[in-house]
């Protein structure tokens, strides 16, 4: 187990698992994001209320989802930076606080060209619209005050306590719709009860929240390679490795 | 600068943690008295702030009596926001924040102080000032009496969470822009549930729940926050 836990902890191990892992990570979730994203366009039945125009709902809830559980995740490697001040953490962090800033814009990007045809408009100031603007706020500080630090290791724990002081927005985010009388409909996946929804729509929906995730798995360790590769250039595997891509 | 040196009261082994506590606050409200400018400025800064709304929205007394609250809120927040900057700096460029760092006393509760200080000096003049602009502003009597109990919760909130920003952006270049981005998104729910109670107030609608609500935000940034600025501080004296 420790071992293991020390493994984690080095770069260079690191790399080597995700050169293996990515292809995997990139065709699992390509194969259920499109499989999902397909059928929930082009098959799932209508909607008896809002028509067509509900399907964005295969882009808008997968988005909306990663985008919380991208900020949880980079809570709890926060945490182990601070604590443990592993490296591979605070790479973490560092690599995956845009793609979260992507996916809550995109999120609210979309929640928009529903809200157009559902209710009237584009943006109302409601609680959880409000709560995920919050959210791009905060990705936006974290991504800001990295930037604004040159030492790597107070940059890293620096953006640690940050993270962890805008957790208290995630509970907002993820209550608002219960605690507040809002427009917004509340969550569609539940841990303890059967969704709403007939099976024809919440099994693409869930089909394309996991390839999202799978996407993200992807996308983050391509992310943390290239951070990786930046932070170690001057160590002899890092050297090695480049100069074996050269012909 | 006029007057004799402050002199940095001896925080040293001896000292209890409250003697300790009291000696940086008493200190941080003395510096502030031999810069006057520097307590006058924010409050002038709220007043400013909030003449630009009559003057550039509408005069109107409809608007002012709808909108007043909101405004003062928003002004009180900006001008909190603009003295946050003085309340680690100095300390840091002088190197009195070197030492309180190494203090056997733990340094959240010298943070505490400092923030507590760093308070009264601002935000307390301003829920002082806020009647003589509520009047201003058309609101009705309750509901400045009101407004000011908001602020008066609210503003020891916006010091302490901005503590933590205070101490993150320590050091840094165009520290003053990166703090407010920083430190916005976490004042908002503050804004939210104090010009929330003062609409609910004037509307006739109890206000308990909401005031019950800001005081706990109250007491859960005195309980969290003076240790993330805590540990903001000692990263941000390391780095430097």
């Amino acid at each position: 187990m420790w071992q293991f836990f020390h493994k984690l902890g080095s770069p260079k191990w690191f790399y080597g698992i995700a050169t293996r892992l990515m292809p995997w990570l990139l065709v699992v979730g390509a194969a259920l994001l499109l499989a999902g994203v397909v059928w929930g366009l082009a098959f799932a039945p209508k909607d008896y209320l809002q028509g067509n125009s509900y399907r964005i709902i295969f882009i808008h809830v997968p988005t909306a989802f990663l985008a919380q559980s991208v900020y949880i995740m980079m809570a709890v490697a926060a945490v182990v930076t601070l604590v443990w001040r592993m490296k591979l953490a605070d790479v973490f962090v560092k690599a995956v606080a845009p793609v979260g800033l992507v996916l809550t814009f995109l999120a609210l990007f979309t929640g928009a060209v529903w809200g157009k045809p559902t209710w009237g408009t584009w943006w109302i100031w409601d609680a959880r619209l409000t709560s995920m603007l919050i959210l791009l706020f905060l990705y936006g500080g974290v991504i800001a005050l990295d930037r604004a630090i040159n030492d790597e290791k107070s940059a890293a724990r620096a953006v640690s306590v940050l993270v962890l002081v805008g957790v208290v927005n995630i509970p907002i985010i993820k209550y608002s719709v219960e605690w507040w009388n809002t427009l917004h409909q509340p969550a569609t996946f539940k841990l303890t009860e059967k969704p709403s929804m007939p099976a024809e729509m919440w099994v693409p929906l869930l089909l394309s929240v996991l390839g999202l995730y799978f996407i993200f798995g992807w996308l983050a360790c391509l992310r943390m390679q290239t951070e990786i590769i930046f932070r170690e250039q001057r160590t002899r595997w890092v050297k090695d490795l480049v100069m074996a891509g050269r012909p | 600068m006029t007057g004799n040196p402050v002199r940095v009261h001896p925080v040293a082994e001896g000292v209890s943690v409250a003697g300790a506590m009291k000696a940086v606050f008493l200190r941080d409200v003395k510096v502030a008295f031999r810069q006057r400018q520097d307590l006058l400025n924010p409050l002038l800064f709220f007043v400013m702030v909030v003449t630009l709304f009559p003057l550039g929205v509408s005069p109107e007394v409809s608007f002012l009596r709808e909108a007043g609250a909101g405004i003062l809120w928003v002004a009180a927040l900006l001008s909190v926001l603009l003295s946050l900057d003085h309340l680690f700096r100095h300390d840091f460029d002088d190197g009195t924040l070197e030492q309180l760092v190494l203090q056997p006393q733990p340094l959240f509760l010298l943070v505490l102080a400092k923030t507590l200080a760093h308070w009264m000096l601002t935000g307390l003049p301003l829920v002082i000032l806020t009647p003589v602009l509520g009047v201003m502003m058309h609101q009705p009597g309750n509901s400045i009496g009101i407004l000011c109990l908001t602020l008066l919760i609210g503003t020891p909130v916006l010091s302490l969470i901005g503590s933590i920003g205070a101490a993150l952006t320590l050091g840094l270049r165009s520290a003053g822009v990166l703090l407010s981005l920083l430190i916005i998104p976490l004042y908002i729910p503050v804004l939210i549930f104090g010009t929330g109670t003062v609409a609910a107030a004037s509307e006739g609608a109890p206000v308990g729940a909401y005031l019950a609500l800001m005081g706990a935000f109250l007491f859960l940034a005195l309980t969290l926050a003076p240790f993330a600025s805590a540990s903001a501080l000692k990263i941000s004296m390391s780095n430097s």
